[in-house]
């Protein structure tokens, strides 16, 4: 019989999605719908001094204009992780409003939306409403934010702080180490501000149904029972059983699209009013404005070495931007989701980091691919090559001196770190040992060496990183500030003919879940994969959910599946034992089918299945039919790790860095599709290539962003990339049914510190030791002339 | 993304659009490929009232043979000039620029007419017409006359070209041998620096294209040339405009140009 884990089954989402045959909001088509467009302030922080709404509602085709004087205008939308100050304080968080009424505090945030029938008319209508702004002084920066003068973002507060935070040992403890330490090198430097760039832009749909009393939200998300939950209980005090949240498919998030924006609570408010259904779809101009940024940390940072290399002491501060207003998860990505993984790979004894979160006048910062776990492993993973070069010693062996010992978390303990996390299991120098045979580093050296001679530079860079996935246990994140659980939801249907229906509270847009999730559930239940189906993305169909982020669609997600697969096959046992007059104890499942051990009695899957729905002759006191519904709360988060290594070549006249060669063998535990594991780490190594060499938003002083179009944000194409050469250790994850790690975000946290570590090697003979990211010609070009 | 309302009018001949052009006079805008005008309507940078589509004309959609000249249309699209035969034997360097504007879609659809016309400091024609010392051919209410390409562009998006005037063709003396070399901005692929560097006899002539607001000639590196490249030095001697944004400064820039004019002489 076929089984399907572990192999490259082709994705059965595909034929779709090439065919242009996805089903994403914008393609959906209401009887009556009306379209919007916002009218959204060009200026970063200003006041409003009025709004004229009385040409804009003459325009041909309006239907409604609201600003924030109206209803919707009392309304905001929370944030749903709260880190209090170090000192006891709450933390600071103001009303994110669905629409600033009195004042602005960023560019491109909505003053007015404008419905009209059609979406042509809802733009020629927008540009008419006049308002009058008196424009202030603004702060963009994390560091200068906190700087006594600094404009206030949120005048309730004396300072921009939202709040600060540590983690790690005692910092005193940790400045004597370093006081103490035979070398310490220092870095400073910033992690840049990137846009998410999903290639669907948000979009969404909102429909009251006047006669139903209910509403249905149609939204680019991935998160659709979270922002259910978050729209009806937090922000417009709508009974939850009322609304249904459909999110079929969704082009790409990237963490961009697990946030409950001000548009979506705003058009199921508005719906409401006019009775009829409003759609907006972002364009790609509002989408750099307004979609949640990742990054911005201003980055001060110390680590201290013994004379044999290892490390004795890790300090560091930051000044993390949250921008204008808290976004969903926007506090816990500089704190929990990343002091919690500066042990690293390592046996640092000694950790220290401080975290200072201001408000600048820019849209929110949330997570990004990686959130957190990219900015703390570039930290450690450039500090510690240029720590090697400092100490005259090869940056792989640094590493091998300081490396963690292998782990499996079963019959060792799992690796209990200095920031609060137990790693679960892991081996770290394997992984760079087939990092380094893959890329040949030691013939790597020699070439290099004789590329000098010729005036051409070339650079290897390391990076063995690890992170923290599937989150999470609940009541880990609870006692660390979330608002919500961190479970997973899975329900498995079987129809009385044995076909299977699964219904998952993860969110699929891009990855791969009805492929992956289908492979699963046939192998264990020994059916063919055609005769599983995989639901997901609607609040009506799946019973609760908590989304896709963090990675952890297989371990969390995957596992609730698995829960109830078993409960599947236990009452189909009863079942089955009952059919063949034998123990349930007698009988053994295997290949779809339930046979009496030792002899050739046997009852299949479908028949059971049957049995189950047509109970005639039927176990007593046994419910009918074939249905499970389970939750599944993780033990703990997972540990992904791996070892990246970039070689470039820097073009000595211009600075620019070409890509050569990229080596990435990663370990992600037990592997279900290869193909889409290596897809996943492809595509996040471009994106870490992307922070690397290219991507950067940039808010000019007065609060403008001059890099709000792919005219001026640079994104990697194919032609920057290399082929990406990848292979892989297992480590199975100990504590889920599966043993699985995650995928989704190892790519490009692993990734960016390599590239920075080779372009720095390409240079280190001319004293280069540092180059702010993004490495455009221009910045590696003048860091070759000092 | 939606541009503001306008009137679209098909011309079928040049004699037509330059009536247009007279009839509706500032509210207009000439049309061919639309992938400088479009993208700005779209943000309603650009809100012209009519636009007048010469895509369809055939008579500025060809490529002819005149005596050591090359006649190239306005309306050949940037796609057509990279695979033109004649394009390739005689104006090579036309084709090489050409090839290195943004992506086969937008060679499909952008014209030679349309990016001189648009004049964006960053575009790639420049340096060729320069280099080439082509002339343009315009035509307006009072017909035909030509421009130098030196005289023809004046500043960031402004041209020689009057109101009521299209251009239809561009004359390009024969090359022998010619190069255009670009240094790509990351994000939009326009040219931080494009150079054109082009035989003159013993001598060379070289454009700029991407360092300036205005494209030039680098004349001092020009009379400085010895056969060898060391004249690149020159590269923006005497200029005074050299543009600067956070992909590249006036340093940096300035560096590149001499880079790139100095690639483009090794090349040749």
């Amino acid at each position: 019989m076929e089984t399907f884990i572990g192999k490259p089954v082709k994705r059965r989402e595909d034929a779709r999605f090439l065919k242009g045959a996805g089903r994403y909001t914008d393609d959906i088509k209401l009887p009556k719908m009306t379209h919007s467009a916002f009218v959204r302030s060009p200026y970063a922080h200003a006041n409003i001094r009025s709004i004229d709404i009385s040409e804009a509602s003459k325009s041909e085709g309006v239907v409604a204009i609201y600003t924030g004087a109206d209803s919707c205008g009392t309304f905001g939308v929370p944030c749903g992780w709260q880190v209090d100050f170090k000192n006891g304080e709450t933390m600071r968080e103001p009303l994110h409003p669905l629409l600033a009424k009195d004042k602005i505090k960023h560019v491109g945030e909505a003053v007015a939306i404008v419905i009209a029938e059609t979406l042509e008319q809802a733009r020629d209508a927008a540009e008419l409403v006049q308002v009058d702004y008196e424009s202030l002084p603004a702060v963009t920066d994390a560091r200068k934010a906190m700087e006594p003068g600094a404009p206030l973002v949120h005048e309730d507060w004396p300072d921009n702080a939202s709040f600060d935070w540590c983690i790690g040992n005692d910092r005193a403890a940790v400045e004597a180490a370093l006081n103490s330490a035979h070398h310490v090198t220092e870095m400073e430097f910033r992690n840049q501000r990137l846009a998410p760039n999903a290639i669907e832009p948000r979009s969404y749909i909102a429909d009251y149904d006047v006669n139903a009393g209910k509403w249905t939200l149609y939204t680019s998300t991935q998160n659709p029972h979270l922002i259910r939950l978050l729209l009806c209980a937090f922000v417009l005090g709508i009974p939850e059983h009322k609304v249904r949240v459909v999110s079929y498919d969704v082009g790409g998030g990237f963490g961009s699209k697990i946030y409950h924006y001000t548009e979506e609570a705003l058009l199921t408010w508005a719906s409401k009013e006019i009775g009829r259904p409003i759609k907006w779809t972002s364009d790609r101009t509002e989408a750099f404005l307004t979609d949640a940024h990742g990054r911005d940390h201003v980055v001060k940072s110390k680590m201290g070495f013994d004379k044999e290399g290892k490390i004795v002491a890790h300090l560091t501060d930051e000044y993390c931007a949250m921008g204008a207003y808290l976004s969903t998860f926007a506090p816990a990505v500089p704190t929990y989701l990343h002091g919690t993984l500066f042990q690293g790979v390592y046996t640092t004894p000694l950790i220290h980091l401080n975290v200072t979160a201001p408000f600048t006048h820019t849209v929110a910062v949330d997570a990004y691919r990686g959130a957190g776990r990219p900015e703390a492993t570039y930290l450690l993973e450039r500090i510690i090559s240029k720590a090697a070069k400092e100490m005259d010693m090869d940056p792989a062996e640094l590493r091998f001196k300081n490396f963690i010992p292998p782990f499996d978390g079963v019959n060792e303990p799992g690796y209990q770190t200095q920031v609060a996390l137990q790693y679960d299991s892991g081996n770290y120098p394997e992984v760079l040992k087939r990092g380094l045979e893959m890329v040949g580093y030691q013939d790597f050296r020699k070439e290099q060496e004789a590329a000098r001679k010729n005036g051409k530079l070339l650079g290897v860079g390391i990076s063995t990183y690890i992170e923290g996935c599937g989150i999470a246990p609940s009541a880990v994140v609870g006692s660390l500030g979330a608002r919500a659980g961190l479970y997973e939801v899975g329900a498995v249907r079987v129809q009385p003919t044995g076909k299977v229906s699964v219904f998952t509270g993860s969110h699929s847009h891009g990855q791969g879940h009805e492929t992956v999730f289908a492979q699963f559930v046939a192998d264990k239940l020994g059916i063919a994969m055609d005769d599983v189906e995989i639901e997901h993305g609607d609040t009506d169909q799946v019973a609760f959910g908590m989304g896709t982020y963090g990675s952890r669609s297989l371990s969390v997600g995957g596992s609730a599946i698995i829960k109830s697969v078993e409960k599947i096959l236990e009452k189909g046992a009863k079942i089955a034992a009952h059919k063949l007059e034998a123990a349930e104890e007698d009988l053994e499942y295997a290949e779809g089918k339930w046979t009496v051990k030792g002899t050739d009695k046997s009852i299949s899957f479908g028949d059971v299945s049957l049995t189950a729905y047509v109970p005639h002759d039927y176990p007593e006191g046994l419910e009918p039919g074939l249905d499970f519904s389970s939750f599944y709360d993780p033990t703990n988060f997972t540990y992904p790790f791996g070892t990246h290594i970039a070689v470039v070549e820097v073009d000595a006249d211009t600075g620019k860095v070409t890509l050569k060669r990229f080596v990435a063998c990663d370990d992600v535990g037990n592997v279900m599709n290869p193909m889409i594991v290596d897809g996943q780490i492809q595509g996040g190594v471009v994106q870490g290539v992307g922070q690397a060499l290219l991507e950067e938003v940039v808010y000019d002083e007065s609060g403008q962003m001059v890099s709000g179009s792919y005219m001026d944000y640079a994104m990697p194409r194919a032609d920057d990339i290399p082929m990406i050469e990848t292979d892989r250790t297992v480590t199975p994850c100990p504590h889920n049914p599966l043993g699985v790690k995650g995928a989704g975000e190892a790519g490009a946290i692993g990734s960016t510190p390599a590239v920075v570590n080779a372009v720095v090697d390409a240079l280190a003979h001319l004293g280069v030791t540092d180059i702010q990211m993004p490495l455009t010609p221009q910045r590696v070009w003048k860091a070759m002339q000092n | 993304m939606i541009p503001a309302k306008f009137e679209y009018i098909k011309a079928s001949s040049v004699g037509e659009a330059i009536d247009l052009l007279e009839k509706h006079g500032f509210d207009a805008k000439i049309v061919s490929g639309g992938h400088s005008l479009i993208p700005a309507m779209k943000l309603r940078l650009a809100t012209p009232e009519v636009l007048i589509d010469i895509r369809g004309i055939a008579e500025i959609n060809t490529i002819t043979e005149e005596g050591n000249e090359l006649v190239v249309g306005a309306n050949c699209t940037h796609h057509e000039l990279t695979i033109n035969p004649l394009v390739k034997e005689h104006v090579n360097v036309l084709a090489q620029a050409a090839k290195c504007i943004g992506d086969i879609q937008v060679r499909n659809r952008g014209t030679l007419g349309g990016s001189l016309a648009h004049a964006d400091p960053a575009s790639d024609y420049p340096a060729t017409v320069l280099a080439c010392d082509a002339t343009i051919v315009v035509q307006g209410k009072s017909g035909s006359r030509t421009i130098a390409a030196t005289d023809f562009f004046q500043g960031l998006f402004t041209t020689a070209l009057g109101e009521d005037e299209i251009i239809t063709a561009v004359r390009f003396p024969k090359v022998t041998k010619g190069t255009y070399q670009k240094f790509f901005q990351s994000a939009s692929r326009f040219a931080v620096v494009g150079v054109a560097a082009v035989k003159d006899g013993d001598g060379v002539k070289i454009g700029v294209t991407g360092v300036a607001g205005v494209p030039y000639r680098a004349t001092v590196a020009e009379n400085a040339y010895d056969g060898g490249s060391s004249c690149a030095v020159h590269a923006v001697d005497g200029v005074d405009d050299i543009m600067s944004d956070h992909f590249a400064d006036e340093e940096y820039r300035s560096h590149l140009a001499k880079v790139y004019v100095k690639r483009a002489l090794e090349a040749l």
